[in-house]
């Protein structure tokens, strides 16, 4: 029997629709048909000025923006040789990861939703609103926040803004354990994920996946210790790795494991960033005049909170981009769902989805 | 890209190893013809295996130039990388698939096989991925024009080309 599940699902986290081939309960078959959200970002992006293609990678990963911001910022200035004054490289830093703890709570929050587990939504996202009244504070958007320009910043950290990421952090770390009981530990989430969906280390890499999808197979691959961009290179911090410990490595329960983890790692880079930041620095300093920059092309890749977030960015020399193409990192994790949900019930494809943690904004473009 | 494997890959494809003004340029361009067995060779080899195709790019340089697809290659173990450029012609752009080789380059042939219309031979779903089955023409090719409708619905027309 072939079963759709999709365009409009709960569980499909956007507009997916899955083709699934069935035998009984079994799944034999999955095709995802993807493109409902198609908007032609890259083609857009050629009729475009550099500076005018930032609100346009907010809404490709949109739980995720600050991080697409960076990316696209990262690889225009590292193409025009822009020096960016470090005040701007630790706001940079604290807003991603601000964002990356933002995007794992939700992506966990649905993750549990999916699976029955209505409760801690609730918590994660009550948690998460405290993020966005950060970021509202700091550039008045909660959503989409085009906040990182090519050499700067829009806007300056508001006053108090210190105090108030200092709150939030003592607020949210013993929150973890909160959800731990909850949801991470719970018997039936347990029951419902553990073993479900094993995704081996070679196959993650031969399929290109990426993020915590990858570590939660158990390597250690993460770009802002592999490759270090902006000023990563100056924190402490630990790369989280599926051990398997309800199961076996690469199941759900571990590449949900992992986003836990993360996001205390990422409180840490958070409290160090901020002990490190310099008070004082203009972060429109080294906003260059005119965005131009010269022929040739660059492929530069950063650590979004769903894995590699690429952009390959050709320059004309011309003050709009030749070509702009964004090798996103949910695109590759939707590819692997055949590979690894094949097999498996109809209500554990679902499981397997939500731990895969895709935001089809990102897939389609 | 360090030298090395530009001298690797010379010696075991002397052909198909597109000769370059600067040799200290980061990429490496490859004739289409033999591009899956360099592929495997990339892949299979102890000393170079690039077990992760990062990323395809598809560039179309203006209607009376070429089509071109780009790789972008990295290797987990040895941590390096390696961009491949292989330029096609226009009017029967064809390359071959290295999908058997990286999975993960299923999709990302398929995508510019969707925008562009290069044929990668010896895909085995080569087909529309982000643009309804029944679309004609390939999107992101420069001298593309937009349908005025589609299924009846009026398609909104891009502004003039900025500049």
């Amino acid at each position: 029997m072939v079963l759709n599940i999709g365009p409009q699902h709960p569980s499909t986290h956007g507009v997916l629709r899955l083709k699934v081939k069935t035998d009984g309960e079994i799944v034999s078959e999955i095709t995802p048909i993807i493109g409902y959200l198609h908007r032609c970002f890259e083609k857009h992006c050629e009729n475009l000025s550099y500076e005018q293609v930032i609100p346009y990678t907010d809404r490709c990963d949109y739980i995720a923006s600050m991080n697409n911001n960076f990316g696209y910022v990262v690889a225009v200035e590292e193409l025009m040789g822009i020096e960016v004054p470090e005040r701007v490289e630790y706001i940079r830093v604290i807003m991603a990861e601000l964002n990356r703890i933002a995007s794992h709570l939700l992506a966990l929050g649905t993750y549990g939703l999916d699976i029955g587990a209505f409760t801690p939504f609730l918590y994660m996202f009550r948690d998460r609103e405290r993020i966005l009244d950060l970021f509202e504070m700091t550039c008045g958007a909660r959503l989409l926040y085009n906040y990182m320009w090519v050499g700067g910043l829009s806007h300056d950290l508001p006053v108090g803004f210190v105090e108030a990421a200092y709150d939030f952090l003592d607020y949210f770390e013993p929150q973890v354990k909160e959800y731990n009981d909850l949801l991470t530990y719970n018997k039936i989430f347990i029951e419902r994920t553990a073993d479900i969906g094993v995704l081996p280390a070679e196959v993650a890499i031969n399929y290109g996946v990426t993020g915590p999808n990858l570590r939660g197979s158990g390597v250690a691959w993460d770009l802002r210790k592999a490759e270090p961009y902006s000023v990563y290179d100056r924190f402490e911090f630990d790369i989280p790795v599926g051990k398997g410990l309800v199961g076996s490595v690469g199941d759900c329960w571990d590449r949900y494991w992992v986003r836990v983890q993360e996001m205390l790692e990422s409180v840490k880079i958070i409290r160090q960033a901020l002990q490190k930041m310099p008070s004082e620095g203009d972060v429109h300093a080294a906003l260059p005049k005119k965005v131009r920059p010269p022929k040739g092309s660059i492929y530069k890749r950063t650590e979004s909170p769903r894995g590699d977030l690429g952009y390959y960015i050709i320059s004309s020399g011309k003050p709009v981009p030749f070509r702009i193409k964004m090798r996103s990192p949910a695109f590759t994790a939707l590819c692997v769902l055949d590979e690894i949900a094949r097999g498996w019930m109809i209500s554990d494809v679902l499981a397997i989805l939500g731990s895969l943690d895709i935001v089809l904004g990102e897939i389609d473009r | 890209m360090s030298q090395d494997i530009r001298t690797i890959l010379k010696k075991a494809f002397p052909a198909a190893i597109v000769e370059q003004e600067a040799e200290t340029e980061d990429y490496l361009e490859v004739r289409p013809g033999e591009w899956f067995e360099i592929a495997t060779f990339l892949h299979d080899t102890p000393e170079l295996k690039f077990d992760s195709l990062q990323c395809i790019t598809g560039v179309d340089w203006g209607p009376e130039a070429h089509l071109e697809v780009r790789y972008n290659l990295h290797s987990m173990e040895h941590k390096h990388k390696l961009e491949i450029r292989i330029v096609l012609d226009r009017t029967a752009p064809e390359v071959p698939s290295v999908e058997k080789i990286w999975r993960v380059a299923d999709w990302f042939e398929r995508e510019v096989y969707d925008m562009y219309g290069i044929v990668f031979t010896g895909h085995r779903n080569l087909r529309r991925i982000l643009l309804p089955d029944d679309w004609v023409g390939w999107p992101l090719r420069k001298d593309y024009e937009t349908p005025e409708t589609y299924h009846g619905i009026v398609v909104p027309k891009i502004k003039e080309e900025w500049e």
